[in-house]
C-alpha cells in the first residue's frame, strides 16, 4: 500500500483499535490533522492545552486499561506536553505521544517552532523515536504501541518531521514486532517463587504491600482471592487504592507519609513483606534504615531495576504480578495455613482501634475530610475519582471508600498539579456510565482551568469539587509545621468567582458552605450532567494527618498537630 | 561506601541516538564517566561500548540495571576478570632525542609512528595504568599534545 506518512499514522491508529485521541494541532503536524479530518474511525478530542491532552490520555488509559494516545505539534506544543509525558513515565501509564517536527531539511537550523524533542523526552519516556523516513513509520508506530503496553508500561514518544508526513511510501502494519533487545521477563522464576511461598508459610506476621503494578497488570481480582485464601493482611500504596474493597477486613489502608497509623505500624512490625508491583518509593518508606526492619522482603516486579533499588529483597522475583501470583496461589493453597495469623490480626485490630483515620468536626466550617466521605456515601462505586495534587489528594486517598481497581486516578510519582481535571475528562471518555469526579484544590484547579471548554464541547461532564481553603494547602501545612508559620506565597485569598467562571464556559457552578448545600449541589450536578464546579468552603487550617515528616521513620508519626 | 573503578561493556543496537541514551543515563543521575569508547562489532548490527566509571557496588548494580532497561541495549557486562587496553598518542618536538623516545615507547608496547618537519608522534598501547606511567615518563620530552583513547576490555 503506497500512502502518505500522515495517512500511515491514521492507518496505524485504526489497526491498534484506537477509539479516541486527545490533541492540539499546529504547523508541523498539519498533514496528520488533515488526514484526521478525512476519517471517521476514531474521535479527536481537542483539549485547550497540550499538557491537558496528555493528562486526558493518561486518565483514559488508567480508566480503560488501554494505551492512551495524544497528538501535538512541534516546539511549544511539544514542550507543553512534556509535563504530561513525565507524569506518565513516573506512574507507568501506557501512552503513545505523537508530535510534529519541522521538516528534515530544517532540523538543526533553529527553525520556527523547532526544538530537539527527542532530546527532551529521552529521560522521561520508556522509549522515543525520531522518524526520518516514512517507510519506517509502520514499524515504529507498531513498536511504540507494543513498548507502551508490555513489560513495565510507560509513555513512548514518536516525533515525525513535517516532510515525512507528506512523503509517500509503502505501508505494511501486519509484520510482527521484532525487538531482539527487548524481552521483558513475564514469568517468575519458579525456584524463587517456591522459596517465597515457604517463607510465607513460615512467617508469623506477613504483610502484603500492594502497589500500582497490581492494577496495571490486571491482577487485582487475583490478589483479592489470594488475600481471602491466605488471610494475610494488606496495605496499599497511594497508587494501589481500590485494589482491595474498602470494606475488606484484611485491608489495613494506605501506608506512607500520610498513611494510617495501623498501616505504618503493621509495616514496622511485620516479619515478612510481600511486595507486589510496588517500588518502595521514599514517600512510602520514610527513613530507609528503619523501614520494615524486622522483616524479610519478597519483591515481585516486572522491572528488574526496581528490585533491590532502595530496599534489599531477600526473595527477588522478576515477573508480571498476575503471572507470579497465579503460581504462588497454587503452592500457597497447599502450604499456607490461613488460621495461623490470628495473633497478628489481633495486633493490627489493636493498631486500628488505637488511632483510626479520623478528623474532628468543629464549628460550622465544613471539614474537607467530611466532603470526601460524603461524596463516597452519595456516589460510592458509581463514581470514578480523580484528584489534583496537595492536601485534597491525600484526604481523598485516605477517606474515599474505593471499591474497585481503576476507580482511582491521581498523579503519584511526579505530583503534577493540574493533572486532575483533564485526566477526569479522559476517565469520563473511557467510562461514560459512571460519574467522573475531580476532587481538587483552589490552587490546582487553576492550573488547567481552560479544560472547562473541552468538557463542554465534547459533553464530558466532569464534576470538579474544590476543597477551597484559600491556601496552597500542603505547602502551607509544611510552612506551619517546619517553617515557623512563615506562609510564603501560599495565601490564595484572592480568587475568581468559581460559579461565574464555570457558567461563563457553559457549565454549572455552586458555592457551598454547609452540608445541606453540598448534598444539594452534588445531586444537582449529577442530574444536570454538564461540567460543574462545586466550590466548597472548608476549614482553612486543617492538616493532613497522620504525617511522617520527610526522612523520618514510618513508626514515628505525627498523629495530631497542636498549634503553638 | 567503597568507590572502586569499574569497567562496563554494553552491547547496543547500532542506531542513531543510542549513545546519547547511554550517556544521558549517567549524566541524569550524576554518575561520572571516566572514559567511553564505542565501535561497531564486525558483521553484526551491534556496537560495543566500553565505559569506565567509579562507584560503589550498589550504584554500579543500579547503573547496570538501568542500562539493561534501555530498549536498544542487548547485553551489559561488568568485568571482573578482564584484559583491558588503552592507547595513547603523544606529539613531541623534533628537538628531543629520538632514540630515547623510541626506547621509552618500546617499554610500553609502542613506537614512533610519524615524524613531521618539526614534531614527531609516538604511540603506546598498554594497560590504562601503564599508559598513565608512560605519560608521566614522557613529560621530560616536553610533549605538545596528548591523546588517550579510553579503555577497551575483553573478558578473559
Amino acid at each position: 500500500m503506497q500512502i502518505s506518512g500522515a495517512q500511515m499514522v491514521i492507518e496505524a491508529l485504526i489497526a491498534e483499535e484506537v477509539e479516541v485521541i486527545f490533541g492540539y494541532p499546529g504547523g508541523a503536524i498539519m498533514n496528520v490533522y488533515d488526514a484526521i479530518y478525512q476519517q471517521s474511525s476514531f474521535q479527536h478530542v481537542l483539549t485547550r492545552h497540550e499538557q491537558a491532552a496528555v493528562h486526558a490520555a493518561e486518565g483514559y488509559a488508567k480508566a480503560s486499561g488501554k494505551v492512551g494516545v495524544a497528538m501535538i505539534t512541534s516546539g511549544p506544543g511539544f514542550t507543553n506536553a512534556i509535563t504530561g509525558i513525565a507524569d506518565a513515565y513516573m506512574d507507568s501509564i501506557p501512552l503513545v505521544v505523537i508530535s510534529g517536527q519541522v521538516p528534515m531539511s530544517l532540523i538543526g537550523t533553529d527553525a520556527f517552532q523547532e526544538i530537539d524533542a527527542v532530546g527532551i523526552s529521552r529521560p522521561c519516556t520508556k522509549h522515543n523515536y525520531l522518524v526520518t523516513d516514512a517507510k519506517d513509520l509502520a514499524r515504529i508506530l507498531k513498536e511504540a504501541f507494543y513498548l507502551a503496553r508490555t513489560g513495565r508500561p510507560g509513555p513512548v514518544h514518536v516525533d515525525i518531521p513535517k516532510d515525512v508526513t507528506a512523503q509517500i511510501a509503502s505501508f505494511d502494519y501486519s509484520k510482527e514486532v521484532e525487538l531482539e533487545t527487548y524481552k521483558p521477563t513475564v514469568k517468575g522464576n519458579m525456584r524463587q517463587i517456591k522459596k517465597a511461598v515457604e517463607a510465607i508459610a513460615n512467617a508469623k506476621r506477613p504483610l502484603l504491600y500492594l502497589g500500582g503494578g497490581v492494577i496495571s497488570s490486571g491482577a487485582a481480582e487475583l490478589v483479592r482471592e489470594f488475600v481471602q485464601m491466605t488471610q494475610i493482611p494488606a496495605v496499599e500504596t497511594f497508587m494501589a487504592r481500590g485494589t482491595l474493597h474498602h470494606a475488606d477486613p484484611l485491608l489495613i489502608s494506605m501506608l506512607g507519609m500520610h498513611g494510617s497509623y495501623a498501616a505504618n505500624m503493621a509495616m514496622s512490625e511485620t516479619d515478612l513483606v510481600i511486595g507486589l508491583g510496588a517500588r518502595f518509593d521514599d514517600r512510602v518508606t520514610g527513613k530507609l534504615s528503619e523501614f520494615a526492619k524486622n522483616a524479610q522482603i519478597i519483591h515481585v516486579d516486572i522491572d528488574p531495576a526496581s528490585i533491590s533499588k532502595l530496599v534489599n529483597a531477600h526473595f527477588p522475583i522478576v515477573g508480571d504480578v498476575k503471572n507470579v501470583v497465579e503460581s504462588m496461589m497454587v503452592l500457597a493453597k497447599e502450604q499456607v495455613d490461613p488460621l495461623r495469623y490470628g495473633p497478628w490480626h489481633n495486633t493490627i485490630a489493636h493498631f486500628n482501634k488505637l488511632h483510626p483515620l479520623s478528623y474532628t468536626e468543629e464549628g460550622d466550617r465544613l471539614k474537607p475530610q467530611w466532603v470526601v466521605e460524603r461524596i463516597g456515601q452519595l456516589l460510592g462505586d458509581d463514581a470514578n475519582i480523580s484528584t489534583d495534587v496537595g492536601q485534597h489528594q491525600m484526604w481523598t486517598a485516605q477517606f474515599y471508600p474505593f471499591s474497585r481497581p481503576r476507580q482511582w486516578n491521581s498523579s503519584g510519582g511526579l505530583g503534577t498539579m493540574g493533572y486532575g481535571f483533564p485526566a477526569a475528562i479522559g476517565v469520563k471518555r473511557a467510562d461514560m456510565e459512571r460519574v467522573s469526579v475531580n476532587i481538587t484544590g483552589d490552587g490546582s484547579i487553576l492550573m488547567n482551568i481552560q479544560e472547562l471548554m473541552t468538557a463542554v464541547e465534547y459533553k464530558l461532564p466532569v464534576i470538579n469539587v474544590i476543597l477551597n481553603n484559600n491556601f496552597l494547602g500542603m505547602v502551607r501545612q509544611w510552612q506551619t509545621m517546619f517553617y515557623d508559620k512563615r506562609h510564603s506565597q501560599t495565601d490564595l485569598s484572592i480568587q475568581p468567582d468559581f460559579v461565574k467562571l464555570a457558567e461563563s464556559f457553559g457549565g454549572v457552578g455552586y458555592r457551598v458552605t454547609t452540608k445541606e448545600e453540598f448534598d444539594a449541589a452534588l445531586k444537582d450536578a449529577v442530574e444536570k450532567n454538564v461540567v460543574a464546579i462545586i466550590d466548597v468552603v472548608v476549614a482553612r487550617f486543617e492538616n493532613v494527618l497522620p504525617m511522617v515528616p520527610a526522612g523520618g521513620s514510618l513508626f514515628n508519626m505525627m498523629l495530631e498537630y497542636k498549634d503553638k | 561506601m567503597e568507590q572502586a573503578r569499574r569497567v562496563i561493556s554494553v552491547i547496543v543496537l547500532n542506531e542513531a541516538s543510542v549513545l546519547s541514551r547511554i550517556a544521558g543515563l549517567f549524566s541524569g543521575r550524576g554518575y561520572n564517566i571516566e572514559s567511553l569508547t564505542v565501535a561497531p562489532i564486525p558483521d553484526s548490527k551491534y556496537s560495543r561500548i566500553t565505559i569506565v566509571t567509579a562507584g560503589s557496588i550498589k550504584v554500579v548494580e543500579q547503573i547496570i540495571k538501568q542500562l539493561h532497561k534501555l530498549i536498544p541495549v542487548l547485553k551489559v557486562y561488568e568485568h571482573a576478570d578482564l584484559v583491558e587496553k588503552e592507547m595513547a598518542m603523544v606529539k613531541i618536538p623534533l628537538s628531543e632525542s629520538l632514540s630515547d623516545i623510541e626506547a621509552l615507547a618500546h617499554a610500553y608496547n609502542g613506537r614512533i609512528v610519524n615524524v613531521g618537519s618539526d614534531t614527531l608522534i609516538v604511540m603506546v598501547a598498554d594497560e590504562p595504568m601503564r599508559v598513565g606511567h608512560f605519560l608521566e615518563a614522557i613529560k621530560r620530552f616536553h610533549p605538545k599534545e596528548i591523546v588517550r583513547s579510553g579503555s577497551v576490555a575483553m573478558e578473559r
